[in-house]
């Protein structure tokens, strides 16, 4: 093929007989098709297209077409967030880099937040590729139009912003940062003011340790006491992050005041925060103001007049001790935190991380103090609450060992097996699998198996289907002999029910334990009950025996 | 009489009227819900038939100098179509009963707008540049050779008229099993409430598949069901506040900060009543239809079937302030009860300053009250009094016997032309009064 210089001087292919210019001319065209799939995609390939425009029309033809239309739907703004990011080389390196600055600013004015923050994050990432000199000239500008935009979302911006131009600039541009940073904290906005609470952490990471001292501490503090209960709450997760960049010794005088403050808000969204929080913070202000300040916070969290914080207390609840100073562990926990726990579904989170606890406390003691509030939960009138409960079973017997389970919880797992709702009757029966995994075939046959066949009889009928439907869960666990003994017979017999959902589920019973018994017993045994069954008059026994059969190959 | 809205020599003159002329009123144009932006640049209506109307003041011009900014439409979007719920075999109306502008936060301008189930955030932004050139078609829209493309065309920007688009960024749907009756934006602008009969819910702006109930009054045993929730509204500073109103007259003041579930009220507003004016009617007209904080935030408005109430949020026991609307209604309202009139929602709202307060009644009157002179004067909407800047005339209605000239009686009033919707431009005395399909602006007298 001929070369065609281009007016641009790049090289371009094309001239009469080469189409290679065709996919990217159908890319470039897509752009604007109205199926916004389509768009998407070229959006997606924006690579392609710079490289066969070359640097200098990407720069002054492509970038300016795309800075202008952000008309578009969110996943493709996103993905043109995506890609600026990666575009450096595509422009012609980092000398033309700031050449990506005003299509990312027009994306970082954005409503929508997934847009603006993918911008925000592309700007940071291109702001490496900036020399100190392009830094001072081009992107800090940006991040100052940003800062004193007109509108919330370019102030939004901004916030993400500071943190990365910072370390490279001069001492008279960071102090125009610093002031900018303090204004947006300030705002009249509680959105912007939102933004600057939640990279006040990132910020303070940046700044020289006397700044962080003189200038956050106040901000820190401001945003803190904010009017709006959505600021007060990022501040503190900022409070977490500031901690770690103090000394110890200023921690007692900077920090901490601001933070009692927040674990007694009259909001209760801010003392969750607090309490969401509380490992890391934990971490972060070290075990002596852990043991002074936190244990008595975590006391406060942990009885709440609020139960969404209670929740969240004691969540932390293992953490927390895990982190304890070993010293002192014991004791804290015991005296402490324990007694502070009165409330079912605290408690019930509480049980969720006993084999923490647990190598901590002795069992007895452990299981006297919670043992009421299983029992309690276990017949909850909301199903729910049984249904959670059902699910801590198998850890708590692992836990607490098969004497104390055949002692206390037995009773409550064959109870549930009746529960007159299905989700628990059927949890149970899952319930009963792990036991039996954990306890081996040999205590199922001599404390659940009697139990479970027991039901075979049962006037209702839904009652005589748990025991197949357990049987069908157990008989793996428990092996052929004791399936072969002992459960086979229950469920053949079952095949003569009146209610022919028993029957067909007798059916698929047998298919299932069918793998675990041998060639003999089914010959003998199984088929002609499944024979039989493929003669009854309702349909669905008719169906399922007959499937039965051809499953086990007995035909 | 003058002197309601704004000094002694105040007076309203007729602005413009939209909407058709004709007396045949196609049921969809019934306009439902009018509400200003923050800046008072643009106005919206809702209508039954689920359309949203935009209207945009234009800029105080040089040419024009007497007349102050017209309000010309923006956009039109229909928000809502009527829907069928196949559980409960019921139709959704696609009226539009609630619009409430976001605070601006970028060069478009945000509004949600709801119907009795779904609530919409809808997107209203300006084009005024199109792209053009293409690489696979000529200028005149004939396809291109593949093999004759040699050169590579980016698209450019050129202008072009502008064009207003609306878009839906969010649907918040299923959350309601009863009629969504009023929507509130809090002001920390991330999250807004949204109220039917019996239940209120919090929802994040940007969050649709969860939304967090916040009150929840509906008895164990609906039988037992006394009273409904009317109107909700978020405190305009105080993130954690939020009243509701109820259909037995009584308002419920809520902490959100207290706890998570705001079923237990902070304060509660209840004027007690007066034994001699109770009867058959007594709690029907004490239902509460509107309620508003006023722009400072110490007080709020209620509106009951005859009279306007303004408290003081730190009283509950009584308001401290009482407007009546149309009083001489009270001997007739076993009619009104007959023809459902007595069921009428009016709405109620604040000037910019909270000095005035202004609500609707019958025949297209509407009344304007001001809290300092305690004033207050009757208007009337109709296309007689529509000449441009044409000031309007107080309207009186006669109770008594010897009717005076220009007095209306009480029982000439028609009682079809009711003024449920009005709003109050938030700096500026320009109001916006829905009468059935028209929607008529008016300003105070330019001296």
């Amino acid at each position: 093929a001929r070369r065609c210089a281009s007016p641009a001087g790049d090289k371009m292919a094309g001239a009469d007989g080469d189409d290679s210019l065709y996919p990217i001319a159908v890319l470039i065209d897509e752009l604007r098709n109205e199926d916004v799939q389509l768009r998407l995609n070229s959006i997606k390939k924006l690579s392609t297209i710079a490289l066969a425009l070359g640097v200098e029309r990407t720069r002054t033809e492509l970038l300016p077409f795309l800075t202008d239309t952000i008309y578009d739907e969110d996943e493709v703004l996103l993905a043109l967030a995506e890609q600026l990011g990666n575009f450096t080389m595509l422009v012609g390196g980092p000398e033309y880099v700031h050449c990506l600055l005003p299509p990312l600013e027009s994306l970082a004015t954005v409503e929508e937040t997934v847009v603006r923050d993918k911008a925000v994050e592309s700007l940071r990432k291109i702001s490496h590729e900036h020399s100190p000199v392009d830094l001072e000239v081009h992107f800090e500008p940006l991040v100052k139009r940003l800062a004193s935009g007109d509108w919330f979302t370019s102030r939004t911006s901004a916030c993400g912003l500071f943190s990365v131009c910072y370390p490279r600039v001069s001492s008279t541009v960071k102090a125009e940062i610093r002031q900018h940073f303090r204004n947006l904290c300030s705002d009249d906005t509680p959105m912007v003011r939102r933004a600057a609470a939640s990279k006040l952490g990132e910020f303070a990471k940046v700044l020289e340790l006397e700044y962080v001292k003189s200038d956050i501490i106040s901000l820190f503090t401001a945003l803190a006491s904010d009017e709006q209960d959505s600021v007060r709450l990022l501040a503190v997760e900022a409070c977490v992050s500031i901690a770690t960049l103090l000394p110890q010794e200023d921690l007692e005088t900077l920090v901490m005041p601001t933070l009692r403050q927040a674990a007694e808000d009259k909001s209760w969204r801010v003392r969750y925060m607090v309490a969401d929080k509380f490992s890391e913070l934990q971490k972060a202000v070290g075990p002596e103001i852990t043991k002074n300040d936190l244990v008595p916070a975590f006391q406060n969290l942990l009885k709440d007049c609020e139960a969404e914080v209670r929740a969240a207390a004691a969540n932390k609840v293992k953490e927390f001790c895990e982190n304890l100073p070993e010293d002192s562990r014991e004791t804290i926990i015991m005296t402490h935190i324990l007694p502070c726990v009165k409330c079912p579904e605290v408690r019930l989170n509480i049980i969720s991380n006993l084999d923490c606890v647990n190598e901590v406390i002795g069992i007895r003691q452990l299981s006297q103090s919670l043992l009421p509030a299983i029992v309690e939960l276990a017949e909850d009138a909301k199903w729910r609450v049984r249904l959670a409960i059902i699910e801590y079973m198998p850890l708590l017997a692992g836990q607490l060992g098969v004497e104390f389970f055949d002692e206390k919880l037995n009773s409550l797992c064959m109870a549930w097996l009746v529960d007159h709702v299905y989700a628990i009757r059927e949890a149970a029966t899952c319930n009963l699998t792990k036991l039996v995994e954990k306890f081996g075939a040999e205590w199922a046959q001599n404390t659940i198996v009697p139990k479970v066949l027991g039901m075979a009889n049962d006037p209702n009928y839904l009652h005589r289907m748990t025991t197949l439907f357990c049987i069908n869960a157990l008989s793996e666990a428990c092996g052929q002999e004791i399936t072969t003994k002992h459960m086979l017979p229950v469920v053949l017999k079952m095949s003569n029910d009146q209610v022919a959902n028993v029957r067909f589920n007798v059916a698929k019973s047998l298919q299932k334990i069918g793998p675990v018994l041998d060639s003999n017993c089914l010959q003998a045994e199984v088929k002609p009950v499944l024979e039989k069954l493929a003669a009854d008059q309702d349909i669905d026994v008719k169906y399922f025996a007959q499937e039965a059969v051809s499953v086990l190959a007995l035909a | 009489m003058a002197g309601v809205g704004g000094g002694n020599d105040f007076q309203w003159c007729f602005s413009q009227v939209k909407g058709a002329i004709d007396e045949d009123v196609a049921e969809a144009d019934i306009i439902s819900t009018v509400e200003f932006n923050y800046s008072g640049e643009l106005l919206a209506t809702g209508d039954k038939g689920g359309r949203v109307v935009i209207f945009q003041r234009e800029q105080e011009s040089k040419n024009r100098p007497l007349s102050r900014g017209e309000y010309n439409v923006y956009s039109t979007f229909q928000s809502h179509e009527p829907e069928f719920d196949y559980l409960k075999s019921l139709e959704i109306e696609e009226k539009i009963n609630k619009i409430r502008w976001l605070p601006q936060q970028n060069a478009a301008h945000f509004l949600l707008s709801t119907n009795d189930k779904t609530i919409k955030l809808w997107k209203i932004s300006e084009r005024d540049k199109r792209a053009e050139g293409y690489n696979l078609k000529d200028e005149d829209g004939r396809l291109r050779d593949p093999f004759r493309i040699s050169t590579l065309r980016v698209p450019v920007l050129m202008p072009m008229d502008l064009m207003v688009e609306a878009s839906p960024r969010r649907i918040f749907a299923n959350a309601h099993t009863y009629h969504i009756n009023s929507i509130s934006v809090n002001s920390d602008h991330e999250t807004y409430l949204s109220a039917d009969d019996l239940r209120i819910n919090l929802w994040h702006l940007e969050i649709t598949d969860r939304s967090f109930n916040i009150v929840d009054i509906k008895p164990a045993n609906m039988e037992e069901l006394t009273e409904v929730i009317t109107a909700a509204e978020c405190h305009p500073h105080q993130c954690n506040v939020f009243v509701y109103s109820s259909s037995k007259g009584t308002i419920r003041l809520c902490d959100m900060r207290a706890a998570a579930l705001c079923d237990r009220h902070s304060k509660f507003f209840e004027e007690p009543e007066d034994p001699s004016s109770r009867s058959f009617f007594s709690e029907i007209i004490s239902s509460i239809s509107d309620v508003k904080f006023s722009h400072s935030g110490r007080y709020m408005m209620t509106r009951d079937y005859l009279s306007v109430k303004v408290w003081d949020l730190n009283m509950e026991n009584r308001p401290v302030e009482t407007y009546q609307v149309h009083e001489y209604l009270r001997s007739k309202l076993c009619s009104l009860y007959e023809n459902d009139c007595i069921f009428d929602k009016f709405e109620c709202c604040w000037n910019g300053s909270d000095s005035a307060i202004m609500t609707g009644s019958y025949n297209n009157f509407f009344r304007m009250f001001d809290r300092n002179t305690r004033r207050d004067i009757t208007l009337e909407a109709s296309r007689e009094n529509s000449k441009p800047r044409a000031t309007l005339k107080p309207r009186k209605v006669c109770t008594g016997g010897k009717r005076k000239k220009d007095e209306i009686s009480v029982d000439s009033l028609d009682f079809n032309k009711k003024i449920l919707h009005t709003a109050w431009h938030p700096k500026e005395n320009v109001i916006a009064v829905a009468a059935t399909n028209n929607l008529y602006i008016f300003q105070d007298k330019m001296n």
